[in-house]
């Protein structure tokens, strides 16, 4: 995903001159196309994120297209005031990127884990928040994102994701992206877990379910009417996500499933514990770790679904 | 507004009877941080600061960013006097249904670059806005206003190395040395001394002023950039509640409003100062 941004940055740095990237003394071996390229707009502001994220509101007031980039936590956590009252409260056309979301850092430990990100910038007023699922869409995120006037975060996972979309895709912020219908039940799922979630949606019609498979790019603001859509034309709905379990892409849902008027859905959020993960080892493993490999959640979403299959039935009438 | 209103001495005294109107009517806060900063607003909107009152946006206007957002009164005070919007809007400064909140704001609000309140933010949004202008044909200048309180911060300490760096020469900070934050005396509480030095070290061109004789705040505001390639720290020595004889260096004036009798002795002696 990372090449996949540098590459759609330095087409639309082509195009525009207003376009800047400031980096947080972070992206060797990423960020030196375009320092040589656009010398004038390319600022390493040093390893001080609250100041980084400060000089991106000022430049954005200024007319500029600011996209700030460091990894994990960085750019939002350690400056999350700034995010707040900097760029979202004077709705600065800043771009924050985050580099390594969820346990894309697996081995380095807690502080390398993003995994309350979407939580935290979900809640924040104006922020638009972005976790594309493969290379393919986080090429089209950074665009869609630059195009549109305002705060967005960006979280990306780091290197090598394999594609996920077979076609070419429609991507429009805040619109989800179907990758496969099904009647029987629907996943939902967020960032870099969209490759795992196609396989759990293959696994699962190996077994006869028919899942309908939803990419949902944005988790804010939420396309809410693709989840009530699942909600009303299939049985269970089920959210996956490399991300706390509460207040990311199943904590949205579930808001937008508590309060609607249909009938009831079967539903679980698949994503981790609200617990720092002492585990050592890479993103698979942890994963693994959490019950989110392919395998796993196949089983467990079939073994859901057989449970709730005659209930669900019975309320559809 | 005619040349006569433009005399700092005048608009200065004009800001702080504003300002103490506006905080007794709201029983507001923050009425000796508000005075030890008068005088120098009032030389930035009467001499410095290349603004138009009637285009708030003018892409070539000079900054001014209030980083003590928490004396935000004599901004809006000022900005009231120089046209930015009508005075009768601080009539309800910080009331039920106002345009002005307690801390600066900029929505709505013509002339107020950009909100704060937060402590430390108002310097590296300046960075930014100064890096900006590099290379905007008939460029601007940013002025920065922080409290001494505000040297605590972190965030400050960044953008001060930063700036520097980037030799952002259209960049100025101008710090309110009134010795005096939230819970005591600077020096109590977290001691900044030597001040000055610690900016010099960090690359800036450093001029210490008082910041109550308006010959040395133009002298200084006027000679941004002080040095070619450097940015600009005037450490201006300040009283807190200058003005008021009761409320001069006075920790209680971080805090309280003017009831009807300090009022009047208030008005008094800022009248006589005239």
């Amino acid at each position: 995903m990372r090449g996949a941004f540098f590459r759609a940055l330095l087409d639309l740095a082509e195009r525009d001159d207003q376009v800047h990237l400031v980096v947080g003394d972070l992206g060797f071996g990423v960020t030196e196309t375009f320092a040589k390229r656009f010398p004038d707009r390319f600022l390493n502001a040093g390893i001080a994120e609250q100041n980084m994220t400060g000089i991106a509101a000022g430049m954005a007031l200024c007319g500029k297209t600011v996209f700030t980039y460091s990894i994990a936590n960085f750019p939002i956590l350690r400056c999350l005031e700034q995010v707040r009252n900097d760029v979202c409260c004077h709705r600065a056309n800043v771009k924050i990127v985050a580099v390594g979301g969820g346990l894309a850092y697996g081995s380095l430990g807690s502080s390398h884990h993003a995994t309350e990100d979407l939580a935290i910038l979900r809640s924040l007023p104006e922020m638009v928040v972005v976790a594309p699922g493969d290379p393919v869409e986080a090429e089209a995120a950074t665009h869609a994102m630059a195009a549109y006037q305002g705060p967005c975060y960006l979280r990306l996972g780091r290197a090598g994701e394999r594609t996920a979309h077979s076609r070419k895709i429609d991507f429009e912020l805040g619109k989800a992206i179907q990758l496969r219908d099904g009647n029987d039940l629907t996943i939902i799922t967020t960032g870099g877990m969209l490759e795992t979630a196609v396989r759990v949606s293959e696994r699962l019609s190996a077994k006869g379910l028919q899942a309908r498979l939803l990419s949902m790019h944005t988790v804010k603001p939420l396309d809410v009417v693709a989840v009530l859509s699942a909600a009303r034309e299939t049985s269970a709905v089920f959210t996956l996500e490399e991300h706390s379990v509460i207040g990311g892409l199943g904590g949205a849902v579930a808001e937008v499933l508590a309060e609607s008027s249909e009938k009831p859905v079967t539903f679980r959020r698949f994503g981790l514990p609200s617990a720092f993960c002492r585990a050592v080892g890479t993103q698979e493993f942890l994963r693994a770790q959490h019950g989110l490999s392919a395998e796993a959640l196949a089983e467990t979403i079939g073994a859901l679904f057989a449970s709730c299959r005659p209930m669900s039935a019975a309320a559809r009438g | 507004m005619n040349l006569g209103d433009c005399d700092p001495r005048r608009l200065a005294q004009r800001i702080r009877v504003k300002t103490l109107h506006m905080i007794h009517r709201a029983k507001s806060s923050h009425v000796g941080s508000a005075f030890s900063m008068a005088d120098l607003l009032a030389v930035l909107y009467a001499k410095i600061l290349r603004i138009d009152p009637q285009r708030p946006g003018w892409p070539q206007r000079d900054r001014f960013l209030l980083s003590k957002g928490h004396a935000c009164a004599p901004l809006y005070a000022v900005l009231a006097e120089r046209g930015f919007f009508p005075a009768s809007w601080l009539d309800d400064f910080y009331l039920d249904g106002s345009r002005l909140a307690g801390h600066a704001t900029h929505s709505g609000v013509p002339g107020v670059e950009v909100s704060t309140g937060s402590l430390g933010h108002g310097l590296p949004i300046g960075c930014g806005m100064a890096l900006a202008a590099r290379g905007e044909t008939d460029s601007y200048r940013v002025f920065t206003l922080m409290s001494d309180g505000e040297c605590d911060e972190g965030s400050t300490w960044e953008a001060a190395l930063f700036a520097p760096h980037h030799r952002l020469d259209n960049l100025a900070v101008i710090i309110d040395y009134n010795k005096i934050q939230s819970l005591g005396s600077v020096m109590d509480v977290l001691a900044l001394e030597p001040l000055a030095a610690k900016w010099q070290a960090f690359g800036w061109t450093v001029r210490q002023i008082d910041g109550h004789d308006f010959h040395q705040i133009e002298d200084a505001l006027a000679n941004v950039p002080a040095e070619a390639g450097k940015p600009t720290c005037i450490v201006a020595h300040t009283v807190k509640g200058k003005g008021v004889s009761f409320m001069e260096d006075n920790l209680l004036w971080h805090y309280r409003a003017p009831d009807g009798s300090e009022m009047a002795a208030a008005l008094a002696e800022l009248e006589r100062a005239r």
